[in-house]
């Protein structure tokens, strides 16, 4: 047997289940999961890794579209972190719709955030320019797992 | 089939259809567009993200 080098990959799936605190944490009511969001924003807007946290700067607005965007649904906003190999990885639990909404303006992206704690940005995809009239904007998840999971920890 | 558009609930046969796909690495998009007498009536979009996003978890070595 030999020593390995590595970050162990139950820290990567405890890391999205809140469970180390290397920095200062929040306090938590229970150990229910967070509520989670996803904001649609215009292709002029910047959304990318900077971003921290839900901003209604660049986000799309139309009749049938409240601003803060949808929530994601489920059981549980997420599906449980799981690990293959060392890559730990979630994706939404249903796929994402805005049903019956007109946005003219052209959208590019999707804002997924936090909004249990603070609205705190999780992570923002990116997709063709699209407008919607008096129609449904459905995102569909891809499959979860280590190759193809919404969020993937390597 | 009732359509649901900028004009009210309309019969599918009473517009014009069109339909496209966008497929490349980052999507596969599909969409379909009802026209009534050249006014775009509605419009729906169906998106399959295939990029997703990743962090690499690195250690650093005691020297």
């Amino acid at each position: 047997m030999a020593n390995t080098q590595a970050m162990c990959t139950s820290f990567k799936v405890e890391l999205l289940n809140g469970h180390h605190a290397l920095g200062t944490s929040v306090v938590r009511a229970g150990t229910t999961p967070d509520s989670f969001k996803a904001a649609l924003y215009l292709a002029s807007a910047t959304i990318n890794a900077a971003t921290t946290a839900y901003t209604a700067t660049g986000e799309v607005s139309g009749a049938g579209y409240s601003a803060g965007g949808v929530d994601l649904t489920g059981a549980t906003d997420w599906i449980a972190p799981a690990s293959s190999g060392t890559t730990v990885y979630s994706t939404p639990t249903a796929n994402i719709a805005y049903t019956t909404v007109t946005l003219a303006t052209a959208f590019d992206a999707v804002l997924i955030y936090n909004s249990t704690q603070g609205n705190k940005a999780v992570s923002v995809h990116t997709f063709g320019s699209q407008t919607i009239t008096a129609g449904t904007l459905t995102l569909t998840m891809p499959t979860n797992d280590a190759t193809t999971g919404l969020v993937r920890l390597a | 089939m009732l359509i649901h558009t900028t004009k009210g609930e309309l019969p599918e046969e009473a517009l014009e259809k069109k339909e496209g796909v966008v497929d490349n690495e980052n999507e596969h998009t599909t969409w379909v567009e009802y026209w009534l007498g050249g006014e775009l009536v509605h419009r729906s979009a169906h998106v399959t993200l295939k990029k997703n996003v990743s962090l690499s978890g690195q250690t650093a070595k005691f020297e």
